[in-house]
């Protein structure tokens, strides 16, 4: 009897430990973590955050923004125990505080149009020029004798700073902008209108809208995971220091199965850990 | 004794009322506060026309502008078709068909404006997009949609009142042989002028509170409404666009100057109805 209880007692540790197993380094924890920095990570951040707090109720981590600048400035200076980027480290910046990266997460950005748009492909300098204003018809880059309805994502938004920074190449953008503030919204819009042109994160590809090559890339996720599309960027957390306690044992759960789970729901490639 | 225990006020009824006071104003406190706080963060820069936050420029003037513009252009057209829709009841429509728009009126308050404006980006602007040209999204769409919205509230704000002023004068009307109609337009609706600029007043912070339908179908481009079918930023619009992905920094100050804006706009609003109500019906004594 006493052997049928330990079995069956054992049994239960299993499947529990099996069940939780990412979530159960935090038990026995205490403390608090804050982060801040990028604001493409957040939703990857907020999520993680939550729950491991909802497995832990004596374990607070708070998440900000305030961009990749705020990130290396407050990881640096001791205020934030993790500093999110969206651009690998200055020499001098981790010469000056002493900073570790952790490469987490792609974040591609393709540009997508109408799936009845007949435009195959363009280049980043015709890219620019819509955007900018310059090129106002779609028959100026070979395509129907059509306006051009030009759509972009809300300040702030990590999709728009990708775009911004390698696409457009910090381009001026023209006031006639539509904004809308997600990337769903963004789908919906172009996905609706024959003249539009926007941007995606690449996980947001669908049959609804249609991605024309950029300079001779597709944008696919394994192009964007092995190089062979340009418009990414890593997302990195950033550590002074060797992490330990308990932000290093957040950090090992961003790279677990569980953290990739949530890295792709956010719309971004999970990077194993280096 | 017993008189008095009626006439005083109950104590949870007084505690009740000021707490809601009390509430009310803390909210309007808090805002002005902040607002304060986001204008000294911001600067002069606030009231310029450029919006870039990558420039450190934080002007909020096309948005305030905008919505002006929209409430404005919403409130002209919501507050006819109210009028209408009051004639129509009280005047000239069937019996069967008044109670009919009546009752549907009352169904239309209860409709969230998340679901006006998703309904209208699948249906309203592609229509809008191919028959008048630009993207769709625009002052215009958002317009038609919000006239939509602020409707039945205006229209059962002024029906009680009209109601109210034709049963009292319908028999005399009658009987002095004026229609239906005549009543309506001689006699009832000039008697009712306070309620009728109340019901636009009421329309005109409906419209210009409203975030769901400009952030869905006026486009969000930060310029000034030139065109109907340009695309515009609201101030709510704007807040709730700017709160989606932006957490400290000027820019976030810069919205509780916004909202700080739209207070002060809602309240000018409000004193200038009341002014032209009593210029008008001192004079008319």
């Amino acid at each position: 009897m006493k052997k049928l209880i330990f079995a069956l007692a054992l049994c239960l540790f299993a499947a529990s430990v099996a069940a939780a197993a990412p979530l159960d380094t935090f038990k026995g924890q205490k403390g608090k973590i804050d982060i801040a920095g990028g604001t493409a990570h957040i939703p990857v951040m907020k999520e993680a955050a939550k729950r491991i707090m909802a497995a832990n109720h004596d374990i607070r981590i708070t998440v900000a923004g305030g961009g990749s600048g705020v990130g290396v400035k407050q990881a640096g200076e001791g205020l934030v125990e993790i500093g999110n980027t969206g651009r690998p480290l200055k020499k001098d910046e981790i010469s000056k505080y002493g900073l570790v990266s952790f490469p987490f997460a792609i974040d591609g950005v393709a540009v997508v149009v109408n799936p009845s748009n007949k435009i195959g492909e363009l280049s980043f300098a015709q890219l620019a020029d819509i955007y900018a204003g310059k090129i106002t018809n779609w028959k100026q880059v070979g395509g129907d004798d059509a306006e051009i309805n030009v759509y972009g994502r809300e300040d702030g938004s990590g999709t728009r700073e990708v775009f911004t920074d390698k696409a457009i190449k910090k381009g001026e953008v023209t006031a006639k902008t539509n904004v809308v503030n997600s990337n769903g919204a963004m789908k919906t819009a172009v996905a609706k209108d024959p003249r539009a042109i926007g941007y995606v994160g690449i996980g947001h590809i669908d049959k609804s809208v249609k991605a024309p090559k950029l300079e001779g890339m597709t944008a696919t996720q394994e192009n964007a995971a092995n190089g062979k599309y340009s418009v990414v960027r890593d997302l990195y957390m950033n550590t002074k220091g060797k992490p330990t306690g308990l932000t290093a044992l957040f950090i090992d759960y961003i790279f677990t199965p569980e953290g990739a789970e949530i890295i792709k729901d956010s719309g971004y490639i999970p990077l194993k850990k280096k | 004794m017993s008189k008095d225990k009626i006439t005083r006020t109950p104590l949870w009824l007084l505690a009740s009322a000021l707490c809601a006071a009390a509430l009310l104003s803390s909210v309007f406190v808090f805002i002005t506060v902040c607002a304060a706080d986001g204008i000294i963060m911001g600067g002069s820069g606030l009231f310029t026309s450029l919006w870039a936050p990558e420039a450190k420029s934080f002007g909020i003037m096309p948005m305030i502008a905008a919505t002006a513009a929209l409430s404005l252009s919403s409130l002209a057209l919501g507050w006819l078709v109210s009028l209408g829709c009051i004639c129509f009841i009280h005047g000239f429509g069937g019996k069967h068909i008044s109670a009919f728009l009546s009752l549907l009126l009352r169904v239309m308050t209860a409709v969230p404006t998340v679901v006006y404006g998703f309904a209208s980006v699948f249906l309203l602007v592609p229509v809008i997009r191919d028959a008048l040209g630009g993207s769709g999204f625009s002052w215009f769409t958002a317009t038609l949609v919000l006239a939509l919205l602020i409707t039945p509230t205006m229209t059962l704000a002024m029906q009680g009142a009209v109601s109210q002023i034709n049963d009292r004068y319908a028999l005399t009307s009658a009987s002095l042989g004026l229609s239906r109609g005549e009543n309506l337009i001689y006699v009832v609706l000039p008697a009712a002028r306070d309620s009728l600029r109340g019901a636009a007043l009421l329309g005109f912070g409906r419209a210009a509170g409203d975030t769901m339908i400009p952030t869905m179908l006026a486009g969000n481009a930060v310029r000034y409404p030139a065109s109907p079918l340009d695309a515009i930023r609201t101030l709510t619009a704007h807040i709730g666009l700017v709160l989606s992905s932006d957490v400290g920094g000027t820019a976030y100050y810069s919205l509780f100057a916004a909202g700080g804006m739209l207070l002060v706009m809602s309240l000018a609003a409000n004193l200038l109805f009341r002014f032209a109500c009593r210029g008008i019906s001192g004079r008319s004594e």
